[in-house]
């Protein structure tokens, strides 16, 4: 049975901070954030604005892709690090709002950056074992650098939903291989209670990112027999605009092949929604035949690859809701340190 | 039906009155309407308060005032009807005189509005409106009558000056009425500067928050020798409802409840418009006297700015609205306003309403509106 | 608001379903049990499209405490394009661009919370269409 993602879409918050404006508050220097991570700015969610929220948006913009009736779908799975309860579920509220209650599965995943990509793959893989007609991965995020800190610099919101299905008329992309790569590395965590996450520095990186991120691509290109340059476009977890480049060079991409995916240094890093928006972004473009791989990083850490193959119903579709680039660019304000640290709670308000 | 009349009326001043609890503002208000009609006891009595609940955290005034006004065992009843809670609590009175059930009845209302803050008093408020579907979203009352506005702008091309020119204009009756709360002159200029609430509308486009109350006496027409004090008859009496929330109306540019009720009004008095010497009207913001004058068939749709600004509603135009004061000046106590419209307007008919008295008025309006028009309440008045 | 009160209303605040008269076609949101136009009493329940207009708007800016933190905001009476009006904030544009008749879509948005530990409550608000 090919099953495959039969449905995509993506949401992104309207408002815009730039690097600028967070080091002018802090001191920094905005130029080493713009040269030596290639970001430039990010996004900025609202007040009204949750995980949940930019879940709902981007799970209709999959479901008017996708054509089918929201009853069928018998998954929902919502991964992110920023769910706005601690305890009760992201999922059903998603759910519920698109109409696929109560003949439904809904679970919640956190896994840092990586809780994306970990629903699409168990909503594929239980399309694959047959225990579903369709089942949705989304990965979403409104996540929180410390005031300061490194990661304020890239720490946005957005989110995607991928409806995975295994019948052949709507299919957009069929999954042809899948590999995860998983370790104990302790390079960034959030206790608790705590706000604001912690990190280890400069052994985010090697240790951390690279090793994780090679290895699951490593590991499924082997898997799948297949080379570098059999693919059109490869997306990774883009937690700055400098990692992606490096792993694929690495591995032995060009910067072609992760161009069109690589949306950090305007968008931010949206954490769980990460690779997956960059995968809408691709698939908004590309041609069918195209072969596409994905491999995501969360911290803690692990990745999870996927290789596609685009079908010819991407070009039917890709209009039946906005475009990730559009999502982007178009409709943006631009928020000053003042609003957005409003926007992001950061002020202390008197207790009510 | 018998004719009914209203025999005595009393008033305190209007305010932030902080050493004063709800029933000492409602008691003293009532014993001034009992010794004006020279009665030291009632057969019943009502009492118009929108949220004591949500304001004082006291319910059940029916009770209490009866109680603290010295009437205890007699039937007194709280009426409700947000904003329009006097002017419905002073039908209930009429029809129970009218009736023939008791002869001797109090009408009254009160609202303490000051011990809560502005935010909490805000939402008090709201809840006259559609909590569920308008509230829900950050709706205040400001808000709904600020979108009247911008549409009737729209519609008829009401302008900025001709809102600002009602409040001058009430602000100015108001310098004349010793119980108003704010007595002061307010200009065009200094209305369209002040503080923004919901716009178009500012802060002087805005009835204030304001501790109150209002009580009358009515009995049978054909007791009113009796009595010392000349009556004032009541001849007309018109309610009417209309969808709670805004956004259910057609036509957001006019308000069919003052329509309705006034027709009633009309009908039962046997008046018609130009039968009017005076108006007191519900000027809960600049636009709702604009409105409510279209409504109400003083003024053509969309004649009711213009006529504003050109001073035709004055207290020496072609119909005087709000000599007191209004809402505006005078105070909006919410559960005590539309008492107060009677008040007044017994004042005037009996020409006793000193500086701000129109001259020759025989009959008189005063129209009450809860929410943002979802009830109203239209009573004609005569001189005797 | 308790959390029952939000609950009840999900299929309205969450799907944005309403209801039309079988007699006369009047679409009600919310849905009721009598229409208001010929008393009929059988409804045909939809969900409605996200699309409308606006019929007129403010800017509040003193709002009540519930709804201090997000003040100043616009708020609209929007005209649903399959029939119904509704209250709204409308979000996502400077307040300078709003105008009578200008098209809207209703998006999901936090619509309030019961302090930081309370129940959040959502539902949809609206955002101008620029496609």
């Amino acid at each position: 049975m090919v099953v495959g993602i039969v449905g995509y879409g993506a949401h992104i918050p309207r408002r815009r901070i730039k690097v600028e404006d967070i080091a002018k508050v802090w001191g920094a220097d905005a130029a080493s954030y713009k040269r030596g991570l290639e970001l430039f700015q990010k996004s900025v969610p609202a007040l009204d604005e949750d995980t949940i929220t930019l879940s709902v948006e981007a799970a209709r913009n999959a479901l008017a892709r996708s054509g089918i009736d929201p009853k069928d779908i018998g998954a929902v799975y919502v991964g992110s690090e920023s769910h706005p309860y601690a305890v009760k579920p992201s999922g059903v509220t998603v759910a519920e709002a698109i109409g696929a209650t109560p003949d439904c599965h809904c679970a919640d995943f956190e896994f840092a950056c990586k809780a994306g990509s970990e629903g699409m793959f168990v909503a594929y893989g239980l399309v694959k074992a047959g225990l579903i007609k369709y089942g949705m991965g989304i990965g979403a995020d409104t996540s929180q650098g410390a005031p300061g800190d490194a990661l304020e610099y890239s720490a946005a919101a957005g989110a995607a939903a991928f409806i995975m299905g295994a019948d052949e008329e709507r299919m957009i992309a069929t999954v042809d291989e899948t590999f995860s790569f998983m370790t104990d590395t302790p390079d960034f965590w959030r206790r608790e209670h705590q706000f604001y996450p912690a990190h280890g520095g400069r052994f985010t990186g090697e240790p951390a990112y690279f090793r994780t991120v090679t290895g699951a691509a490593r590991g499924i290109l082997e898997k799948s027999n297949l080379k570098p340059e059999d693919f059109k476009y490869v997306v990774f977890h883009q937690p700055n605009g400098k990692f992606p480049k490096r792993a694929a060079k690495i591995l032995g991409f060009s910067f072609e092949q992760i161009d069109v995916g690589r949306l950090v240094p305007w968008l931010g890093n949206t954490y769980s929604g990460s690779s997956p928006i960059g995968l809408t972004a691709i698939l908004d473009v590309a041609d069918p035949g195209d072969r596409i791989l994905m491999c995501s990083y969360g911290s803690g850490a692990g990745s999870d690859a996927f290789v596609f193959t685009v079908r010819d119903r991407v070009r039917e579709v890709r209009d039946l809701a906005p475009r990730t680039r559009w999502l982007m660019d178009e409709n943006v304000t631009y928020v000053e340190y003042g609003e957005y640290a409003k926007m992001r709670r950061k002020i202390r308000l008197a207790e009510k | 039906m018998r004719d009914v009349a209203v025999i005595g009326v009393g008033m305190q001043k209007w305010g932030e009155l902080w050493e004063k609890s709800t029933r000492d503002i409602f008691v003293e208000s009532a014993l001034l309407a009992m010794d004006d009609a020279g009665v030291d006891s009632l057969d019943a009595m009502y009492i118009g308060s929108m949220s004591p609940g949500l304001f004082t955290s006291q319910e059940h005034l029916g009770s209490v005032m009866a109680d603290y006004l010295g009437q205890k065992s007699i039937p007194s009843t709280r009426v409700e009807s947000a904003c329009a809670s006097g002017g419905v609590a002073f039908r209930m009175a009429f029809m129970e005189v009218a009736s023939g059930m008791h002869d001797i009845v109090l009408a009254g209302g009160v609202e303490k509005m000051t011990d809560v803050g502005g935010g909490d008093a805000t939402h008090a408020l709201a809840t006259a409106a559609d909590m569920q579907w308008e509230g829900v979203q950050g709706v205040t009352f400001p808000g709904l009558y600020a979108m009247m506005a911008v549409a009737h702008m729209d519609k008829y091309g009401t302008t900025r000056e001709q809102l600002a020119a009602v409040a001058v204009k009430n602000h100015h009756n108001g310098t004349m009425n010793p119980r108003a709360q704010f007595r002061m002159e307010i200009t065009v200029e200094g209305v369209i500067n002040s503080t923004k609430v919901a716009d178009p509308l500012n802060i002087l486009d805005c009835s204030p928050i304001t501790d109150g109350a209002a009580a009358v006496i009515l009995v049978p027409a054909d007791m009113v020798k009796k009595f010392k004090k000349p009556g004032v008859k009541v001849i007309g009496s018109g309610h009417a409802t209309d969808t709670i929330a805004l956004h259910d109306r057609e036509d957001l540019t006019t308000l069919s409840a003052v329509t309705e009720a006034a027709e009633q009004a009309y009908k039962m008095s046997g008046k018609d418009t130009k039968d009017i010497d005076l108006a007191e009207v519900h000027d809960c913001f600049t636009i709702a006297e604009i409105i409510v004058s279209e409504s109400l068939g003083l003024f053509e749709r969309g004649k009711g700015g213009p006529a504003a600004e050109v001073g035709e509603t004055s207290l020496k135009g072609r119909i005087p609205i709000n000599a007191s004061g209004g809402l505006k000046s005078k105070g909006h106590p919410v559960g005590a306003t539309g008492v107060a419209q009677i008040v007044e307007l017994t004042e005037q008919l009996r020409g006793e309403a000193g500086d701000r008295q129109v001259s020759s008025a025989r009959v008189g309006l005063a129209q009450n509106m809860g929410g943002s028009g979802g009830s109203s309440v239209v009573h004609i008045l005569e001189v005797m | 608001m308790p959390p029952a009160r939000s609950w009840r209303a999900y299929p309205q605040t969450y799907r944005l379903e309403a209801a039309r008269c079988s007699k006369c076609g009047k679409a009600f949101f919310p849905p009721r049990l009598v229409c208001n136009k010929c008393n009929g009493r059988q409804f045909e329940h939809f969900e409605m499209k996200h699309t409308g207009k606006v019929v007129t708007h403010t800017i509040i800016r003193t709002p009540s405490d519930e709804f201090s933190g997000q003040a100043p905001f616009a708020l609209g009476i929007i005209q649903m394009d399959d029939g119904p009006r509704l209250t709204s904030q409308i979000v996502d544009l400077p307040f300078e661009e709003l105008r009578i008749g200008m098209p809207v879509r209703l998006e999901f948005r936090r619509i309030s919370s019961e302090g930081e530990a309370g129940a959040i409550h959502y539902g949809h608000k609206a955002v101008p269409v620029r496609i």
